[in-house]
């Protein structure tokens, strides 16, 4: 586990659903082969309309080009983060773009789990509204130790809500990890 | 001590007298069930994790339906539907139900409860958000991703918060202008997409005990849409019914206690409801169908395990028998059972597939079909500046394909009435 994140962020709004992070016609790819997954880096966040991407002005790129990797690598979400369908193709594509971790008020129960048991990013929650105080390109400095979001560009920081009870997976590594160490399974 | 349905089970299923919200606990998982779309990551994740002598924990509890993109050209998906055949060959999984076969079924869900693998009062999980779907028979049934699904496949466990209990009761009998679906759009307008986020969602109330088992899937199939873990129907003699002509298993019936605690109680007299829609582009977009009808559209759809049960074609059959529709009207039954069954239902001596084709109706093979969007050869897929109602469960941007379709979600009643005249329409100006 990195003890500190830093990047720039990428906002967006409320109910960002998992069709947004990555549309359903994508989910057809290999999630295992490493030329095919990329292209779920490639379409992260292709689903986000135009003008809510990137707040707060919109009509931003996560992806530029071709490319498969994201110039952002934090999110800063608002309410019910990755509602929807259980695809874990979603973590899975804003890892494969770089993003270490999301920001939200809140999220829905399937994306947080996937986020943790999948150890592909930090689904860190937040009780301060936050998409409306950081902008899209803002350099962050994230503390996963004392739970601080720091904004280089404007100075201020935000106090954040632990990891809770899911850090135990989260510092093994993932679901499997953490089963091993405490001897679940072998 | 009190208890639950929901907690009741989950105290069954972690070996412990009672459990409290909120507790972490490990689950006794009593069936697995997974598609084309999320199947072949979860066995590769399986694979990576337990070696090349992997070992399924128990295979005739794992049940495998490709159903997401079945009739398309596209070579991926394709692919996937391969990986799934040959995984249930290598390994003699008797619970794959392979396209192209007697044995393909359509969308999971609905396959799950035709199959006779929904049990009162046992444990389900599946790499399907509309997993919770089950919960319509008693049991406690949930989404999961490929992660947690692999891990299950190879242990039968898995770690679950206890979620509190949120309860809808619904008074009186529906009239018949309505179905589940107007009531399960009005808990979403009042509680929100994320209103039950990590709860369960528990249906209660004569009009509830009313319903067919068609229709209480239609109710827990849309507890995902509030958020919720777990949406569940005590079993009654309706279900009991329904599940002993489909296996000889074992099942338990569990009800809440009467001093049960309850996050929240909501209460809703159905006979003084209204037909209603989800507008774009939320669930939760509540409003009367009298409200925004005369808004013009550009295609309905009856389909998808909410709204493609055979319930949901008579209710429409109703309003569409002998009449034309207006619009390109798509019907996708969601199970081969149904679709069958749609061609010896009759009203006034004519199948519900006949009365369909002759209004104009396109009916498509069983799949999860366009509710999805899909790839873009996916029958019924939206495309960009369309203007849609649906019997399906989300209208998120882009949910049944372009980002640039607006999608209202609806009743089969109201979609059919919608259908006869392009525009959105009141089921009561045709009952």
């Amino acid at each position: 586990m990195e003890k500190i994140v830093k990047g720039k962020a990428f906002v967006l709004g409320d109910n960002i659903d998992t069709d947004q992070i990555i549309p359903a016609e994508h989910l057809v790819y290999s999630l295992s082969d490493p030329e095919e997954s990329k292209k779920y880096g490639h379409y992260a966040l292709s689903g986000v309309p135009l003008s809510q991407a990137g707040l707060p002005g919109g009509g931003l790129t996560f992806i530029d080009g071709e490319g498969h990797t994201s110039g952002y690598n934090i999110i800063i979400g608002g309410a019910n983060f990755g509602c929807g369908s259980s695809r874990e193709h979603a973590p899975f594509a804003l890892q494969v773009a770089g993003v270490k971790a999301v920001i939200a008020e809140s999220y829905a129960r399937i994306f947080y789990r996937n986020s943790v048991d999948g150890g592909f990013l930090l689904p860190y929650e937040t009780s301060a509204k936050l998409n409306d105080q950081i902008k899209t390109g803002d350099e962050l400095e994230l503390d996963v130790i004392a739970n601080v979001l720091k904004n280089i560009t404007t100075g201020n920081t935000y106090n954040l809500r632990s990891l809770g009870d899911i850090l135990p997976i989260i510092e093994a590594g993932d679901i499997f990890k953490y089963a091993r160490q405490s001897g679940m399974i072998v | 001590m009190s208890m639950t349905i929901t907690e009741k089970i989950l105290s069954k299923s972690s070996g412990r007298k009672r459990v409290e919200p909120g507790e972490n606990i490990w689950l006794n998982v009593d069936v697995l069930m997974t598609h084309d779309v999320c199947g072949p990551p979860t066995i590769e994740i399986w694979k990576r994790e337990f070696g090349k002598d992997a070992k399924i924990w128990d295979k005739d509890k794992l049940v495998i339906f490709p159903d997401h993109y079945i009739f398309t050209k596209n070579p991926q998906a394709n692919r996937n539907v391969e990986i799934l055949r040959q995984f249930a060959d290598e390994y003699s999984i008797d619970n794959y139900y392979d396209v192209g076969t007697e044995r393909y079924k359509g969308v999971c869900h609905i396959a799950l409860a035709e199959e006779g693998y929904n049990i009162p009062g046992t444990v389900l999980f599946g790499t399907d958000s509309h997993t919770c779907t089950s919960g319509a028979f008693g049991m406690f049934s949930t989404g999961v991703g490929n992660t947690d699904a692999a891990f299950i496949l190879g242990t039968g466990k898995i770690w679950e918060k206890v979620p509190e209990t949120i309860k809808f009761t619904f008074d009186r009998k529906l009239p018949p202008y309505l179905t589940a679906k107007d009531l399960i759009l009005q808990v979403l307008g009042k509680i929100t997409t994320d209103g039950a986020t990590y709860r369960a969602l528990e249906f209660d109330g004569d009009a509830v005990f009313s319903l067919s088992i068609d229709e209480r899937m239609t109710l827990t199939n849309m507890a995902i849409e509030a958020g919720a873990m777990n949406g569940i129907i005590a079993a009654d003699a309706v279900t009991e019914s329904y599940v002993k002509e489909r296996t000889n298993k074992s099942y338990e019936i569990f009800n809440s206690d009467p001093d049960a605690k309850f996050k929240n109680q909501y209460r809703f007299d159905v006979s003084k409801m209204e037909p209603h829609v989800a507008k774009p582009h939320s669930p939760d977009n509540l409003d009367t169908v009298r409200n925004v009808q005369g808004t013009k559209l550009t295609k309905c759809y009856i389909g998808s395990c909410t709204g493609g049960k055979l319930s949901d074609f008579i209710s429409a059959a109703k309003i569409i028998f002998g009449n034309k529709v207006k619009v390109p009207t798509f019907i996708v039954p969601a199970s081969t059972s149904i679709a069958k069954q749609m061609e010896i239902e009759t009203i006034s001596g004519v199948s519900l597939k006949q009365i369909f084709e002759n209004a104009g109706c396109v009916v498509a093979q069983s799949s999860c079909a366009a509710c999805l969007g899909g790839p873009m050869d996916t029958i019924g897929r939206a495309t960009d500046g369309e203007s849609i109602i649906s019997t399906t469960n989300r209208n998120f941007p882009g949910r049944m394909g372009s980002k640039k379709a607006g999608v209202y979600l609806a009743s089969p009643l109201t979609v059919a009435a919608s259908a006869l005249t392009g525009v959105i329409t009141d089921p009561r100006d045709f009952l």
